[in-house]
């Protein structure tokens, strides 16, 4: 208490300033700090990134090397390890320019839509299930196609966020701008057949508005819900404003449930589209449907004005005062030129004097990148958030982001562009000591891959990746009986039936998510259940992991399709291994790795010879056609890949 | 998930890293080759693990570790352990009004005309020194009676299976936070290196059953090193268990070991030390193997211990065998043990379905009290045994059939019970009124239920926080209050 006191009796003599939480002011960019000795630095982010240093006297590290430039860029921008027939391209020319050659290259694959796909359907609680008890199909898909295709054709984030949250309100919408307002018909739905409607239909509205804000605002709306936020600005008031915006939709809270809806391929409940081949052969030419299908999607309308009260204690049976659509003014005043519903609400959002919204997206991108965001609670930048690491970059990198109209390719190649993301990732047992958590950025984060960039990378380099892009969701390999013996399942959904050929090779974005039992080798790895709004995940290292590492039929079935190949495409045993461990690392093994990999190998073929049965039993792994090859000798080598597999720095952005 | 700050800022100052150092030392000291870990082969109670992990108790615990036998669906009170004599003698008589008492309907009932009485389809009996009534569908719970702490008056906000199970197991009605297990595991941390510490085991009865999700289990924001790990009946017991067909326990050895050399080499080329807590993950991965088998196989328990828990508990998948199953896995120091029994709906036909419901769990539940006892565990095991609300003191539907009714979903007012660890046995809490309807007396909220329990782990319900998204988390909440009555 007494050092409270002397601490405000501090802060009166100085003038008793009061200023605002750092993240409701507008971010403006700061003059670059130059540095007296140090000639470090690419672009921008390097100059704010190295006056920290030279602030905690640090030095940043060297250039990580190339090839392991490569991999990291690759990874980060499509979520897939760079392919190998465009690796002598790539390697050709190290200077800055053939880097960003190479990034120009990656941004330009269509791998890079589902790469940011992948991270949006975290935050847009996207799954292909309704969730609850009783969970059943539904199908959502087209609107994931949306999100690749708006992606890939760089469409800027104003307008991305305006689609998902307005499109169906812009003047003459399009069918494409209705698809992208699936977005706030993502979440759970019940069907359990005794819930009273209204109670459910509230929490949909409930759902919309914390994905607001965790998602977008980056604030921790859901606790003014039953009271006046405790320690930010945001009350009860303010709450419902905003949930008013999400309240007006035609809707129901017991999804239909029994007949059409348990047999029914393509099912949705009101209000949705319709996409047929008409639509396909049009503007929504990038979905990808099977001629002749018909598919419901649901989206938003507003056909249903409905009055909005303040719900005492939160409670939908205790509504209290009425309000009207509005957002909180100490974030940005809503602006009388707006309209008062979600596009009004969307030109608030991307207005580019909101102080939040660049600053959550850009922080988030940079998360994505370098494994935590300059805030490290990506999704609470409200008071009890953490503070920015380098808040003047921050502010920097949202407002130059505003300033190339939110181009989210440009913004990614900044940060890629700059020194501080091309550091070596190699870090001293003293640095380690000064900054465990590389807050500083002396250095590169290395960190492990999400499931599905594990999985991913698995079926690239051992050559089994389908690269078809969107369409329906896929049912890949999963240990048998699981979603029977969770038992919450309907219809469709009760017994998982297994997709053949093609299908079981798609990127894992594609993976059918069933919210009531989602597939385990992406929740081992820290996948959300996509049941709520998530945007950071964790990055635990557990033996289960481990345990799915050895034993998925999808890993071990790689491993045993690239022994195949690497023995049919080299002359000898010592060319195969060689070309094992650069397929799976990228990079050539230095003389002791080949070492222990050799001698690995040398046992292992001994520990099969004259055990063909033992070898054929092995490699009875997965559906995939298996090569003519000898049976002993894939063995061995199926197993030196999987040794490869299994090591750290596969699964490791480094 | 701000799991790194989080840490550093909770109150049980857990640090990763010295988490990790520890393992890693533990792992250090063992050759790469050897097999298991001992303690987990000898018998009797485990003894806690000198340098616990997140072991950090808040005062001395009771209870070491909690079996919760999960009756999903909701069994009905008025038929178990709440005998309602009013009932016979009004049977047929509508609800009165100053009972019901604005409690609000599910979309099942709410538009009946009638809410006419009925009474326990079963008689009860009253048994042993404490004279608790036990209704004849439970002969065996019965027989245990002395041991049991039956509570009368719980009751919850939910009126619904899936808020109203997600409730009791993470103490709110929406998805996203921690379950039971997990905060158990977050809280006392780990007392088997070989075994998770929290375990799922489901079974299912012929009742009308609802279904179970891996939410319940999940650990929300906390670690996922805290998820419930569903243990299952079919040959992989737990996900990916199992080496492909080929490759020996010599040659999975022998793949770590290089697998462990490359992995060597490489952290001293970065410096990170999160290799060496992958390779001790890898380690404790292959004891997994060996573990989880060895524990799982009932087969191997005597014929007396058979008799006990009854034939079924030789049958996998069945209830009798997961109770049996929760006491070896007790044995090794499992922190939290979830079974769940399904099939507890009875909507309709309530005389039959419940009848068979309670032939699944009786003997394996009372088994398991004695089974414990006998070996000296049941004084640090708390073992639970309930379901997610209560059923209607009336029938559902418009017919009104002694021999074939329903009952819809009651929230306030049912029984659950719980023996050992901390509990007093041989008493009853709370009471309802004569309808049955109401709680009259010492009610008993899902959060104070959870407090309860809690405390009897040795755990403060108001201090065992984790802070995401800017405000710090409980199992309770805001609310919840222990029931010292109850404990011992």
């Amino acid at each position: 208490m007494a050092h409270e006191k002397k601490l405000i009796k501090k802060w009166i003599q100085q003038g008793a300033k009061f200023e605002k939480h750092w993240a409701y002011t507008a971010p403006v960019k700061a003059v670059l700090p130059k540095s007296e000795v140090s000639e470090w630095g690419h672009n921008e982010i390097d100059a704010f990134v190295l006056a920290k240093l030279e602030d905690n006297n640090l030095k940043p590290s060297k250039q990580a090397n190339f090839e392991t430039l490569i991999r990291r860029i690759s990874l980060d921008i499509t979520g897939l390890p760079p392919k190998q027939n465009q690796l002598k391209e790539l390697l050709s020319d190290k200077s800055e320019k053939g880097l960003e050659k190479a990034i120009d290259i990656f941004l330009a694959s269509p791998a890079y839509g589902e790469r940011m796909t992948q991270a949006w359907l975290d935050v847009a609680r996207y799954a292909d299930s309704h969730g609850y008890q009783d969970d059943n199909y539904r199908s959502m898909w087209p609107w994931r196609d949306w999100v690749i295709h708006a992606f890939n054709t760089n469409v800027p984030y104003d307008e991305f966020l305006t689609w998902q949250l307005a499109g169906d309100l812009l003047p003459n919408a399009t069918k494409e701008q209705i698809l992208a307002t699936g977005f706030n018909r993502n979440h759970p739905i019940t069907q359990e057949g005794g819930v009273i409607d209204e109670e459910y239909r509230s929490y949909y509205v409930v759902d919309r508005t914390n994905t607001l804000g965790k998602g977008i605002l980056g604030l921790t709306l859901e606790c003014a819900k039953c009271h006046d936020h405790k320690y930010d600005e945001i009350t009860q008031k303010n709450y419902f404003e905003l949930y008013s915006f999400f309240n007006q939709v035609d809707e129901k809270g017991l999804r239909m449930m029994a007949g059409p809806a348990t047999i029914k391929k393509y099912f949705a409940d009101a209000p949705f589209m319709t996409i047929t081949d008409n639509e396909t052969a049009g503007i929504l030419s990038y979905i990808n449907k099977k001629e002749g299908d018909s598919i419901k999607v649901m989206v938003m309308n507003d056909s249903l004005p409905r009055t909005t009260f303040i719900f005492n204690r939160g409670e939908y049976t205790q509504p209290t005062d009425s309000v009207q659509p509005n957002t909180p003014e100490f974030i940005l005043p809503f602006s009388d030129k707006f309209e008062k519903n979600r596009l009004g609400l969307a030109n608030w959002l991307t207005d580019k004097n909101n102080p939040l919204t660049a600053r959550v997206f850009v922080n988030r991108m940079w998360a994505m990148l370098f494994g935590d965001g300059l805030v490290l609670t990506s999704g609470d930048f409200g008071v009890q958030g953490s503070l920015p690491s380098h808040p003047k970059l921050l502010d920097w990198l949202a407002r130059d982001f505003m300033d190339h109209d939110w181009d989210i390719k440009y913004l990614l190649k900044k940060m890629i562009l700059s020194a501080t993301y091309q550091q070596s990732s190699e870090v001293n047992q003293e640095l380690l000591k000064l900054d465990p958590e590389n807050r500083l950025l002396a250095r590169a984060t290395r960190f492990r891959m999400s499931g599905e960039m594990i999985r991913d990378y698995v079926l690239t380099v051992s050559g089994l990746l389908n690269s078809e892009i969107g369409g329906v969701s896929v049912k890949p390999y999963q240990p048998v009986g699981l979603w029977a013996e969770t038992t919450s399942g309907t219809g469709l959904l009760k017994n998982y039936v297994q997709d053949k050929g093609e299908k079981l090779y798609r990127r894992s974005l594609y993976t059918f998510w069933k919210r009531t039992s989602p597939p385990p080798n992406m929740t081992l790895f820290d996948a959300p259940t996509r049941d709520n709004c998530e945007v950071r995940r964790q990055k635990t290292n557990t033996p289960l992991q481990a345990l799915a590492m050895q034993n998925d039929v999808q890993i071990l079935e790689a491993a045993r399709v690239l022994a195949e190949n690497m023995i049919l495409e080299n002359k000898d045993d010592t060319k195969t291994l060689h070309a094992l461990f650069q397929r799976i690392l990228i990079r050539q093994p230095d003389t002791e790795e080949f070492e222990v990999l050799e001698k690995y190998y040398t046992n292992a073929l001994q520990r099969f010879e004259n055990k063909e049965e033992k070898a054929t039993k092995l490699l009875a792994q997965g559906t995939y056609k298996h090569s003519d090859t000898d049976p002993v000798k894939t063995a061995a080598f199926m197993l030196t890949a999987q040794v490869l597999f299994n090591l750290d720095e596969t699964i490791t952005k480094e | 998930m701000e799991e790194k700050i989080s840490k550093l800022e909770s109150p049980l100052k857990i640090n990763r890293r010295h988490f990790f150092s520890q393992l890693s030392t533990g792992i250090g000291s063992l050759a790469l080759g050897s097999l298991l870990i001992p303690d987990l082969l000898s018998g009797g109670a485990p003894k806690a693990m000198p340098n616990q992990p997140l072991g950090i108790p808040h005062f001395a615990p009771k209870a070491k570790r909690i079996i919760y036998l999960f009756q999903a669906g909701a069994p009905s009170h008025i038929e178990t352990f709440d005998p309602k004599p009013t009932l016979i003698k009004r049977m047929g008589e509508d609800l009165p009004d100053s009972v019901r008492n604005g409690q609000r309907l599910t979309g099942m009932s709410s538009e009946q005309a009638k809410f006419p009485l009925m009474p326990s389809a079963v008689k009860y009996k009253q048994y042993g020194k404490s004279g608790a009534w036990v209704s004849d569908y439970f002969p065996h719970i019965g027989k245990v009676a002395d041991e049991i702490c039956f509570v009368k008056s719980m009751h919850t906000d939910a009126i619904n299976h899936d808020p109203a199970i997600t409730f009791f197991q993470t103490g709110t009605q929406q998805s996203g936070r921690p379950s039971m297990g997990s905060w158990m595991s977050y809280g006392l941390g780990n007392e088997n290196k070989n075994l998770p510490n929290f375990v799922v085991l489901t079974s299912k009865g012929k009742g009308i059953s609802q279904g179970l999700y891996s939410k319940l289990w999940s650990s929300g924001f906390l670690d996922s090193k805290h998820q419930g790990v569903l243990m299952r009946s079919s040959k992989d017991a737990v996900l990916y268990l199992n080496d492909p067909d080929g490759l020996s326990r010599s040659d999975k050895r022998h793949l770590l070991d290089h697998v462990s050399s490359l992995n060597k080499i490489h952290h001293v080329e970065t410096g990170d030390n999160e290799i060496e807590s992958r390779i001790a993950q890898y380690e404790m991965a292959y004891r997994m193997q060996m573990s989880v088998p060895d524990v799982m196989d009932i087969k191997k328990e005597p014929q007396h211990i058979i008799d006990l828990y009854g034939e079924d508990s030789q049958v996998p998948g069945t209830f009798a065998a997961n109770a049996l199953q929760a006491r070896r896995l007790a044995e090794q120091g499992v922190r939290f043990i979830q079974l769940y029994h399904q099939g507890w709906d009875q909507h309709a036909n309530l005389p039959n379905d419940m009848a068979g419901q309670a032939k699944d769990v009786d003997q394996a539940s009372a088994a398991l009290i004695m089974d414990l006892k006998q070996r000296g565990m049941l004084e640090d095991t708390l073992v639970v045994w309930g379901g997610e609300f209560g059923r209607t003191n009336y029938v559902q539907g418009e017919s009104f059939d002694p021999k074939n009714f329903g009952r819809d979903h009651h929230p306030r007012a049912f029984s659950i019970w719980m023996a050992g660890g901390g509990i007093k046995p041989g008493i009853s809490y709370g009471q309802t009124d004569e309808f049955g309807y109401n709680v009259v007396k010492d009610p008993v909220h899902v959060h104070d239920f959870h407090a309860t329990i809690m405390h009897a782990m040795g755990l403060n319900h108001e201090q065992l926080t984790f802070k995401d998204q800017g405000r710090r988390f409980r199992l309770t909440d805001v609310a919840g209050n222990v029931i010292n009555d109850i404990l011992t």
